[in-house]
């Protein structure tokens, strides 16, 4: 009601934050049109279509889902992209939280390691994933040389069906472990002294204050980042790219890899389309779901 | 980062612990780095000698040259500069310019326009890829850099930069504006000569992560890009690697050259690179 009194008072003023208002966001506001909303628009289209990339396309309703649903190489590739989320994010994040509790503390040398553990966040995933490709090289790779080094014939780590998927996920988990171990130590950090102090004087040890106060306490970001990660996993494309191609014999195919494969190099953009969207979909409930518990857990958030 | 004051380790037996743990866990996220160095330097036969060798026995610096000559090595360098560089330009002046506004000024639809644009952000970029592709190639800009420059500037990169500034510019005090107000200034200049200059901590956060973000794209000059001369170090890195198989000591000088600015550019200035991370976590 203030606003009107305001309003009436101040006319001019107010009819140039209007138009000044929308001069400053209409950048931002005209490009994300055209290059985030309207394409997701003719994604959800295009998914209805049969869309070769030269000649016809034409509607074709639910068929690209129905195919999919019957497609023996999605479920497949469906499959790897749980195996690969499955495998990474519980090792990720207890690493991380690990890792926060050990980093969180102040000692000498405290930087040095953070640094160290954050420093391939940065790198760029194409190169850190060529190294790695390296490493796990069967013949000069440094793991198999230092496996002989004990005596051990190691395996041909990324020409191996088992081995490949298992190798990729510890090459992705040392990439982005420091980026959750970052968020944790700030959510660590947060948590009140003072809680800490009458654990104590309830007589609670070390592990005890740890399940009792420090969990909880973090509960809300652990939660948050466990949900980025996951989404982060479906979305898995540079180290698959680089390091196996989709191989051996597909077993490291993931969604994203299909999708690339399907859209840029067979063309068949109707049905990567509906692929696509299909990821969309799991990403968006996985978000949702998020913003609910959010709600629920986050209560000192500043606005919204 | 600060760590809290007071919750030092004093046990002298579990700090020995805490830091034989760290050690090697920081050993192995070196160990590469120390890897790819080490073999950047390596004769050719060198590579395949067992035992490992951390320290090559000649220094074969030849290795960074050659590089030169197998791949337009410096095309992608110069590729990935300046892109990064007109990127990081554009998404600083629009986002903030955006920031400002939904921060600061009260013009009708802003709530919902803000929150359109942060919705919008969990968007996975595959599924926008498979039209922008199409519109690209309707407007003849496959294959050139306007889609690697427009797509970061205004797509969910700008959305995030959008996000960080006007966290910022909502803690700085209305009073400030209205004084300026008061003495004439229009709009833009209280953005261009009080905003602009208040808000320097977040624009260097901003410029961080941006520059280390577009530095490390990947799937859109893999999809946009198909002449040599025009692709960006890691496209042009991911598809010498096909090329060159085992070569891995001309492989591993590409690499280096291609981290090191990197690396500088974290090292100058970790702790707001650090800060954009958090601020990515607080988005989602």
């Amino acid at each position: 009601m203030k606003e009107v009194g305001k309003k009436r008072r101040r006319g001019p003023l107010v009819r140039e934050a209007q138009i000044a208002g929308w001069l400053f966001v209409s950048p931002m506001v005209l490009g994300f049109t055209l290059l985030l909303l309207f394409p997701m628009a003719q994604a959800l289209y295009m998914s209805l279509m049969d869309w070769p990339l030269l000649g016809e396309h034409h509607f074709i309703g639910l068929n690209n889902y129905w195919n999919i649903a019957t497609d023996y190489l999605f479920w497949k590739v469906f499959g790897n992209t749980i195996y690969f989320t499955v495998g990474l994010v519980p090792f990720n994040i207890v690493l991380a939280l690990l890792l926060a509790l050990l980093l969180s503390k102040s000692f000498k040398g405290i930087g040095l390691f953070r640094t160290a553990i954050f420093v391939p966040v940065m790198t760029s995933l194409i190169v850190w994933s060529i190294v790695w490709k390296y490493m796990f090289a069967t013949d000069s790779g440094l793991i198999n040389q230092v496996l002989l080094l004990l005596d051990i014939k190691g395996p041909a780590w990324l020409y191996d069906e088992k081995l490949a998927m298992p190798s990729v996920i510890v090459t992705s988990v040392l990439k982005n472990v420091g980026l959750n171990m970052v968020l944790f130590i700030a959510a660590i950090q947060q948590v009140p002294r003072s809680l800490y102090e009458a654990a104590m004087l309830d007589g609670a040890g070390k592990a005890k204050s740890f399940f009792n106060v420090t969990l909880p306490m973090i509960t809300p970001t652990v939660f948050l980042t466990v949900v980025m990660t996951i989404i982060g996993s479906l979305k898995v494309f540079g180290q698959i790219y680089v390091m196996t191609q989709g191989g051996p014999s597909g077993s490291t195919k993931v969604l994203v890899y299909y999708i690339w494969e399907k859209a840029f190099k067979l063309f068949q953009m109707g049905y990567a389309s509906a692929l696509a969207f299909i990821l969309f979909f799991v990403v968006l409930v996985l978000t949702l779901l998020q913003w609910q518990l959010r709600k629920r857990w986050v209560f000192n958030e500043s606005d919204t | 980062m600060k760590a809290t004051p007071d919750a030092g380790i004093r046990k002298p037996l579990a700090l020995l612990g805490v830091y034989s743990i760290l050690s090697f866990i920081s050993l192995i996220m070196l160990v590469p780095f120390l890897w790819m160095l080490s073999t950047s330097f390596k004769e050719p036969q060198d590579i395949f000698t067992y035992p490992p060798k951390l320290i090559p026995t000649a220094f074969r610096l030849q290795n960074y040259v050659d590089v030169f000559q197998l791949i337009p090595f410096q095309r992608f360098y110069f590729n990935s500069v300046y892109i990064a560089f007109i990127v990081v330009l554009g998404t600083v002046f629009f986002a903030s310019l955006a920031g400002y506004a939904f921060a600061k000024i009260p013009f009708k639809g802003r709530n919902i326009v803000f929150l359109v644009l942060l919705s919008a952000m969990m968007i996975p970029h595959e599924v926008t890829a498979i039209p922008l592709f199409l519109f690209m190639r309707e407007l003849n800009w496959i294959d050139t850099h306007l889609p690697l420059i427009l797509l970061p500037i205004f797509g969910a990169g700008g959305v995030f930069g959008i996000f960080v500034m006007r966290q910022f510019f909502i803690t700085v005090p209305t009073e400030l504006e209205e004084a300026a107000m008061i003495d004439g200034c229009n709009r833009f200049r209280i953005y261009a000569q009080i905003m602009l200059p208040i808000a320097k901590p977040g624009l260097a956060t901003l410029t961080i992560f941006t520059f280390v973000t577009v530095w490390n794209e990947f799937f859109d000059p893999l999809i946009f890009i198909n002449s040599r001369d025009l692709m960006t170090l890691p496209l042009g890195l991911s598809l010498f690697t096909d090329e060159v198989g085992t070569s891995w000591h001309y492989l591993m000088s590409a690499t280096v050259m291609a981290t090191v600015p990197l690396l500088i550019v974290f090292f100058l200035a970790q702790r707001r690179f650090i800060e954009g991370v958090a601020m990515t976590g607080l988005k989602e």
